[in-house]
């Protein structure tokens, strides 16, 4: 039994993506839709799982645009849905969302969004909550697991009272935690679709001031919800000022402290609008007051523009969070690090362990444990086709530029890619880059131009560009990485794959005849094969105007490794191995650096890692010495 | 459990199984009446790095899913110099450690830039920082059985010997029920007895 589709009243250990998915079936969700991108991606993936049993349409859609006026038009039909992103999914989806806003929806709309503190998985590091204030739109933050299970319930319910889309907020600590999770009923009535009122814009001023009229009414909903809530007493010298993922580290600071007592933790789950109210109440409880929030000071800034309007009843206030430094402006908070902040305003110490201890673990670690930089997997295709285009680069010898996008191989910048890849920015920006640096030539750029891709990331952004290249006259190289799935979120399918996010087979969009389409020159190589790769790369730098594509077709090796198929055996011939004495200087285990292939050191020859091997036998064609050995396993 | 919260952690390199270690071991908590958050570091981590699961175990309230500093009770290490690192920042007098002794080479140490230090060196060190240890080499292990991913649930099963946490075998076979193919039960069953019988305290 799927744990998210257990009965009413059990308790399931959920992540919060599964809580939210829970919650979706709760309200009776009928059309789900996504593109996969961390840490959101499992709120599709779940219902994706289910979608069958409960007779819902949920889909990976191309891009984070398309998602969420696939799930809008189910809005416009009466039906509830829900759109999951990531951060960098709200970016591309906010065109519509601020159009979305004015014409507002009919069915529960409920926009997820889970940010990345710290970007874990990510390339930049932003705060969503900015959109709610932009859209005018109302904002969820839920604390905790179950919270955000009941919070997606409730948001349906909102969304249809206020005719808008609402949104909510995760962050990976919750999105990508676990806990206890209460469920509630699942519903077994459908809605019928129909399409019944105009959903336009215009008259634009009109319905804007009516955008602006919805949230003084989502302001009034706020004030009486019991998702923001205090806890402390009457008069603390302390009040914490919280939300969402903040919330929990707050509560472990002062409960680790041991100041309940003293300092007062209130936690607020309805961020945009304001509930003014339910605010200014608590802002007299204290003089002092920390903000403890995730990413940027959004709650800070607006609860801090609230109090100025009020600051004549409320006399003097001090306010600590991000914005004067107490607490980090970037990367992902912690308990330690609220700990110390309250510390630091309390001018109270506190001991986590012995010092004593501390001083001898954080020694033991700095002499003894080398850094682990992450890099591609062992048998990992990616690996093998930065070899062929470093050596490509370098018997071409003009210092190409290799422009980079977003996936697993994005690790082409650095030490397991060789340090080839030269940009990254957001998803199909390295062909549109491309599009850019293709057009120097006539200003006597003499470097060719490259720029990867993923299959996945074509799909998402990357058509546009290159019939822009081909219109414009762009001269490039793209590199199409086809691992036959998007590897980095966890290998959803997209149009490329034949199958849909329900596992149900799907016609299959062909790259070359995609490419073809476009105008682009389209040739098509094996990673696996070095030397004809390379060959490829090189001939097609070499050769040829505007757009040309080279398809790089190997499946994932995790995706290989699950099917437990190994391509070959492979062996290092410790006769022929030369070792420390070979002229190559360890080209197998010092450059290529497979995680599969190690260096004994008691011998000083090469060695395969059984362990970590995926017999993908791609070092047999590196070793001059041709000691490694391949048979087909 | 000896303390509430009881704070646990599981960590390795990306691609051990840490994270599928850890949903396991908090469901078969969970099954039990336990309260558990699990905080997780994956996502670009899978790929190589260091990655690690927090588990907040506890009768009474939901935790953070992030441990604070020096607050970890019990530590199982799929990889040794993985173990060491995570005792400097959350280890304490009295931590209880696991560690699986088959090491994965960084990136920097395939390369020759950096040597992974001797073995029972690290040992020396773990077993200065904690209050006990116990090791097996769940890798070898889980080779012999003809697939090395098996080696998080051998970790699992060595846990089951130790007697800290109540996860017995029952529960165990129980948890998996719900989670893996019915073809994956055996031997994943197999894992964790074999894991129970091999792990050693390290004196």
């Amino acid at each position: 039994m799927n744990p998210i589709l257990n009965e009413s009243g059990k308790i399931e250990l959920l992540m919060g993506n599964e809580a939210i998915a829970r919650g979706a079936l709760e309200a009776g969700v009928q059309v789900c839709a996504a593109y996969p991108g961390n840490p959101s991606s499992e709120i599709i993936a779940s219902l994706a799982a289910v979608a069958g049993v409960r007779g819902i349409h949920v889909e990976w859609s191309v891009n984070e645009k398309v998602a969420l006026e696939v799930v809008a038009g189910a809005s416009f039909a009466g039906l509830r849905g829900l759109c999951a992103m990531k951060q960098n999914g709200m970016n591309v989806a906010c065109d519509f969302l601020l159009n979305l806003n004015l014409t507002g929806c009919g069915g529960g709309l409920v926009v997820l969004v889970a940010d990345d503190p710290g970007a874990l998985s990510s390339t930049n590091e932003e705060d969503s909550r900015l959109y709610a204030k932009l859209a005018g739109l109302p904002l969820l933050e839920p604390a905790t697991i179950q919270e955000i299970k009941e919070m997606t319930l409730w948001a349906f319910d909102l969304s249809e009272a206020l005719g808008l889309p609402v949104l909510i907020r995760s962050a990976t600590r919750i999105s990508h935690a676990r806990s206890n999770v209460l469920l509630g009923d699942l519903p077994k009535e459908k809605r019928l679709p129909y399409f019944d009122a105009p959903r336009v814009t215009f008259p634009v001023v009109k319905n804007h001031q009516r955008l602006y009229d919805k949230q003084i009414q989502a302001a009034q909903y706020f004030e009486i919800s019991s998702y923001n809530d205090y806890r402390g007493p009457d008069k603390p010298e302390l009040l914490l000022l919280t939300c969402g993922s903040g919330w929990l580290y707050a509560l472990e600071a002062v409960v680790s402290l041991d100041l309940s007592q003293r300092v007062g933790l209130a936690k607020l789950g309805t961020t945009w609008p304001l509930p003014t109210a339910w605010v200014l109440e608590q802002l007299t409880k204290a003089q002092r007051i920390l903000f403890v929030e995730e990413v940027d000071p959004f709650l800070e800034n607006n609860i801090k523009a609230l109090f100025a309007q009020h600051n004549m009843d409320l006399g003097g206030k001090r306010f600590f969070g991000k914005a004067d430094r107490t607490l980090p402006e970037t990367g992902e908070l912690n308990p330690d690090i609220v700990i110390r902040a309250i510390q630091n305003l309390l001018d109270i110490t506190f001991q986590s362990r012995p010092p004593e201890y501390a001083v001898r673990a954080k020694e033991a670690v700095q002499q003894h444990v080398p850094g682990r930089d992450i890099g591609f997997c062992a048998g990992c295709p990616h690996r093998a086709t930065y070899w062929a285009i470093k050596n490509a680069l370098a018997l071409d010898g003009r210092k190409g530029i290799l422009l980079g996008d977003i996936g697993c191989y994005s690790l082409g910048m650095g030490a397991s890619g060789f340090f080839q890849m030269k940009t990254l920015h957001a998803m199909g920006s390295g062909a549109g880059l491309a599009c850019g640096l293709g057009q120097l030539k006539r200003f006597g750029l003499d470097q060719p131009v490259l720029t990867v891709c993923g299959d996945s990331t074509f799909f998402h952004a990357v058509m546009p560009a290159l019939a822009n290249a081909r219109y414009n006259g762009a001269d490039f190289l793209l590199l199409l990485l086809d691992n036959s799935g998007t590897a980095m979120t966890g290998f959803q399918p997209h149009p490329g794959t034949g199958k849909k996010a329900s596992g149900d087979p799907a016609p299959v969009l062909d790259l070359k005849t995609i490419c073809r389409a476009l105008g682009a020159e389209v040739e098509e190589a094996d990673p696996f094969q070095l030397t004809s790769t390379t060959e490829a790369i090189l001939r097609l730098l070499q050769e040829g105007k505007g757009p040309r594509v080279l398809i790089l077709r190997r499946e994932c090796a995790l995706i290989r490794g699950k099917q437990q198929k190994k391509l070959f055996q492979v062996t290092i011939d410790r006769e022929r191995c030369l070792g420390d004495q070979c002229g190559c200087n360890r080209l197998c285990t010092r450059v290529y650096k497979c995680p599969g292939l190690i260096w004994d050191p008691m011998t000083g020859k090469a060695q395969i890692d059984e362990a970590i091997c995926t017999g993908c036998g791609v070092c047999a064609e590196i070793c001059p010495a041709s000691a490694i050995g391949k048979e087909a396993a | 459990m000896p303390v509430d919260p009881f704070n646990i952690i599981i960590g390795g390199v990306g691609g051990q199984g840490n994270v599928l270690a850890s949903m396991i071991l908090g469901r078969m908590l969970v099954s039990q009446g336990s309260i558990v958050t699990i905080g997780e570091t994956y996502g670009a981590s899978q790929r190589g790095g260091s990655v690690m699961s927090h588990l907040r175990v506890s009768l009474r309230d939901q935790f953070s899913p992030l441990i604070p500093e020096g607050k970890a009770n019990f530590l199982a290490a799929l990889e040794p110099v993985e173990g060491l690192r995570m005792i400097g920042q959350y280890g304490n007098p009295d931590l209880l450690t696991l560690i699986n002794l088959r090491p994965i080479l960084p990136l920097d140490a395939l390369s020759g830039k950096v040597a992974y230090p001797d073995l029972s060196l690290i040992l020396s060190k773990i077993k200065e920082l904690s209050k006990q240890v116990w090791t097996l080499n769940a890798t070898e292990i889980a080779l012999e059985m003809g697939d090395p991913i098996l080696a998080n649930v051998i970790m699992l099963g060595a846990l089951s010997a130790l007697d800290i946490l109540p996860v017995k075998r029952d529960i165990f076979s129980r948890t998996i029920a719900d989670l893996f193919p019915a073809e994956r039960q055996a031997v994943n069953l197999q894992a964790f007895d074999r894991g129970h019988d091999a792990v050693r305290e390290l004196r």
